[in-house]
């Protein structure tokens, strides 16, 4: 199965990185690879993630992510690998 | 293979502030097998194959869109012509159908079913008839049913009788739903395609297999922001940065069709890549021709923008999709469109420049309300003008126009949702009521010679 891609987008603060791995270790995410930089006063995190081991299925997940992104005040979403695959690479 | 970080966030920026979305997923359905020659088993062969063929659209689209963090819209129904299905049952009215359609649709959770449909461009069968006649009541007695009559073609020419009959239902259609309302789901064309997902025009041609899947995509705000972050100067360099941006939206509606086919086991038909505008500032296609340097869509340099801005999106789109089909190009509804209507209000954008504009883009005078004292045979001018310009220059035109009952010219209509809202615009005065009378048919043109 292909890998996910997470973004994190939102005002820097003290704690995101933890925040968003503790979600994702809590529903058996695991973290392939991880980038991060401060845009200005915005954190922007891109996590690749590896979503086999989470009973939660794409719908479920991306209610989830939506609830924590409201939570966290942080703009949380899921897309997997293969769209970005097929927009950007010929 | 690494994506990088700026892709990425291209891509969010696209779906979370530009409105990109994959508007429909369509299955076609083939009704053949339900005909019959009586109307009650022909309603429920009709119900029991939409419903089990569509049952896990919605599902799917709901899957799909999660695991691709792109939204799917709509999620739609097309079958045969009605008018081809019902010939057999002999009834003097089609309206049962209608309403066995709009049921279907709704138990499997669609927006919109396509397909209560004639094609008569060459000759009126009594079935497409009976048909044309129950539109009116059809369309009252519904809510999601769409309805289309093909009035002419290239090849055959245009059937005047259709046209008047048309403009007749049109106009009764009109009186009978609250503004008019229900004529925002009928749409006459010529030169119809036969897989295309957009409504109020999708039918599910006879040339097609038993079901497929057609998705249609849309993102006049990926466009317009695209070239407005360009460092393009000339149109040269405009048609370049439009061609890119097709190609990358296109490709994620190839992505989403594949999938949604092998998850319902139904084959893949076309992607239809289509600037479909709705109402949401910053979906509009009305302000990508802006950004190309109108100061307002209608002006001069409007046709010669969206003729350039159209053939870009197909070059686009066909090197991302070996399946495009349908209407792909670039819409301008007026009511849905919320620069169309902005430049429709100032007056500058009228009802002579959007026939000019249908020339050179898909589809045509779509979405249009006008007064709702303009007579049937004024309608039927219309649409006879618009297909005269498909006929002549071998393309799809359509009208979906809104006589507003007790409105006129000053006066808005408010549609709602997707349909939006739109100024009332004037129509010609002088009458077209003895040309369109002769009925008849205006010949097939010749194909060579062409100037």
């Amino acid at each position: 199965m292909a890998n996910s891609v997470i973004t994190v987008i939102g005002k820097d603060r003290v704690g995101i990185v933890y925040d968003v791995s503790k979600i994702l270790a809590e529903n058996q995410i695991n973290i392939v690879n991880i980038t991060q930089q401060l845009m200005d006063d915005y954190f922007t995190m891109i996590i690749l993630v590896d979503t086999s081991k989470c009973s939660k299925s794409f719908p479920e997940l991306a209610e989830f992510f939506t609830q924590e992104s409201k939570n966290l005040a942080l703009d949380i979403r899921l897309q997997n690998e293969e769209i970005f695959k097929a927009m950007h690479r010929i | 293979m690494t994506i990088q970080s700026s892709e990425i966030l291209e891509t969010i920026r696209m779906v979370a502030d530009q409105n990109f979305d994959v508007r429909t997923i369509t299955i076609g359905i083939d009704l053949h097998d339900c005909i019959t020659n009586d109307i009650a088993q022909l309603n429920q062969n009709i119900y029991n194959k939409i419903t089990t063929i569509g049952k896990d659209l919605v599902e799917t689209a709901k899957i799909l869109s999660a695991k691709y963090g792109v939204p799917i819209v709509n999620q739609r129904i097309s079958v045969t012509p009605i008018a081809q299905i019902a010939a057999a049952t002999k009834a003097d009215s089609y309206v049962s159908i209608a309403q066995t359609l709009d049921r279907a649709a709704k138990a499997i959770g669609v927006s919109f079913i396509g397909g209560f449909s004639a094609l008569v461009q060459k000759g009126m069968s009594p079935s497409d008839e009976v048909l044309i006649r129950s539109i009116p009541e059809a369309m009252k007695s519904t809510d999601i049913v769409c309805s289309s009559i093909n009035i002419g073609s290239t090849r055959a020419g245009i059937n005047m009788d259709a046209v008047k009959l048309a403009g007749e239902t049109i106009k009764r259609t009109a009186d009978i739903t609250p503004e008019g309302f229900g004529c925002a789901k009928i749409v006459v064309f010529c030169n119809a395609v036969e897989d295309n997902p957009f409504m109020a025009g999708a039918f599910h041609g006879s040339g097609e297999a038993d079901a497929v899947i057609n998705v249609g995509v849309s993102g006049p705000g990926v466009v317009k922001e695209a070239l407005a972050n360009s460092n393009a100067t000339s149109l040269t360099e405009v048609a370049e940065v439009v061609k890119k941006t097709a190609f990358k939206i296109t490709r994620v509606g190839e992505l989403i069709g594949q999938e949604a086919s092998k998850m319902l086991n139904i084959p893949f038909g076309i992607l239809d890549l289509s600037l479909a505008p709705t109402p949401a500032v910053g979906d509009s296609v009305a302000r990508i021709l802006e950004t190309m340097g109108l100061t307002v869509c209608g002006t001069h340099g409007t046709t010669a923008a969206l003729a350039l801005l159209n053939d870009a999106v197909k070059k686009g789109g066909m090197m991302a999709s070996s399946a495009v089909g349908g209407l792909s190009g670039a819409f301008i509804p007026v009511s849905e469109d919320e620069g169309m209507i902005a430049a429709a209000e100032s007056g500058i954008l009228t009802l002579d420049k959007l026939e000019a504009m249908t020339a050179v883009c898909s589809v045509g005078l779509d979405m249009i309300a006008v007064p709702g004292s303009t007579p049937a045979h004024t309608i039927s001018g219309i649409i006879a003008d618009e297909a005269a310009i498909g006929m002549i220059n071998s393309k799809t035109t359509a009208v979906r126009i809104i006589p507003v009952s007790g409105k006129n010219v000053g006066e808005s209509v408010e549609f709602g949702g997707l349909l939006g809202y739109a100024p009332i615009m004037p129509v010609k005065e002088g009458s077209c009521e003895v040309f369109v009378n002769r009925g008849g048919r205006i010949p097939a043109p010749v194909q060579s010679m062409k100037n």
